[in-house]
């Protein structure tokens, strides 16, 4: 039982009103842009719709723009095991204001994945539970995916065991 | 059967101390796999009866570092994992020596970055760098030979004729 892009868009726009959103499509893949303050309540409605069952987080990106005036982009990468078919949320932070709505409320899994974003970005989830860095050490004090941050480290910032 | 059936019942050789003690160190090296990557499975493979590590007597791979002589160090280390090996290398009993295998472990390799250490010669004594990315398995015997030569070269003021200083490490609890 296949789902089609204008299915999907079409009960977002009936069942949830108040969510503004754009969406993009590359090479069949469907893209919903929208505001960060929205991001929970659509993962929960994309997960818990009974037509829809995007039951499956297969990850969450980030991204730098650097020079952009919203600085970060937030990539989710949502699968539906029912349909067979992906769909992405982008939404976009500010380095300013750099935080977002935690999901793992609704995906388990976003916990980790949320860890890893903010261990690379800076970007911190309100509602974590456990936010804590990823891969780099607890004391490490940059955000190393970041373009301002040099490719080979800053020096003294990530000690190695002496001779 | 062998050398003692023909030199006779109340036969003796006349060597060194030092001598005899670098030839059975020498044949009798036992390997740390500190086998952190796809080197790792290179040095499985100079395990296995086709490439056969046991003819060089360094068949006994020990995963308690206590036992060890010789740590083999396979794969890319990153600075958090650096601290990990020099805490096994601290384990270790002297006298010990270390193979660097694969280009990460000599020299970043690929990998650079501002996590991977570029070169474990930056803590840790190195004695033969092994080149390759994953080294085959006979350039890796080959490096064994290398530290065999250089441990039956070794005499007794060689190392150190104390016991080193304990560290005691605790947990932060």
């Amino acid at each position: 039982m296949a789902i089609t892009k204008d299915e999907i868009i079409n009960s977002l726009t009936e069942v949830k009103p108040n969510i503004l959103f754009e969406t993009n499509e590359h090479r069949d893949e469907l893209t919903i842009i929208i505001n960060k303050k929205d991001i929970l309540e659509l993962c929960k409605f994309l997960k818990e719709d009974i037509e829809l069952e995007f039951k499956l987080l297969e990850d969450i990106a980030g991204v730098d723009w650097a020079r952009r005036k919203n600085r970060f982009s937030v990539i989710y990468h949502l699968f539906s095991l029912r349909h067979n078919f992906r769909i992405s949320v982008k939404t976009d932070v500010d380095e300013c204001d750099c935080s977002i709505d935690s999901i793992s409320s609704v995906f388990k899994v976003a916990n980790w994945q949320e860890r890893e974003v903010y261990d690379m970005f800076g970007i911190s989830f309100k509602n974590h539970p456990d936010l804590r860095r990823m891969y780099m050490p607890e004391e490490f004090e940059y955000y190393p995916l970041r373009k301002e941050f040099p490719l080979m480290g800053i020096p003294g910032s990530n000690p190695i065991p002496k001779k | 059967m062998g050398l003692e059936a023909s030199l006779g019942e109340n036969s003796f050789f006349a060597t060194t101390v030092d001598a005899l003690v670098a030839w059975s160190r020498e044949y009798s090296v036992w390997p740390m796999p500190m086998g952190i990557s796809c080197c790792a499975i290179e040095m499985m493979a100079a395990g296995d009866p086709k490439f056969d590590i046991a003819r060089f007597g360094s068949e006994v791979m020990r995963f308690t570092p206590r036992q060890c002589d010789l740590m083999i160090v396979a794969g890319t280390v990153t600075n958090k994992m650096a601290w990990v090996v020099k805490k096994i290398w601290d384990q270790m009993p002297e006298p010990k020596w270390c193979i660097a295998m694969g280009a990460c472990t000599s020299s970043g390799g690929m990998y650079r970055s501002y996590n991977v250490v570029q070169g474990i010669d930056q803590f840790l004594p190195v004695d033969v760098y092994c080149a390759g990315c994953p080294p085959r398995p006979e350039n890796l015997l080959n490096a064994l030979i290398q530290i065999q030569e250089k441990i039956g070269r070794s005499k007794a003021k060689d190392f150190p004729n104390k016991l080193p200083e304990l560290k005691i490490i605790q947990n932060a609890k």
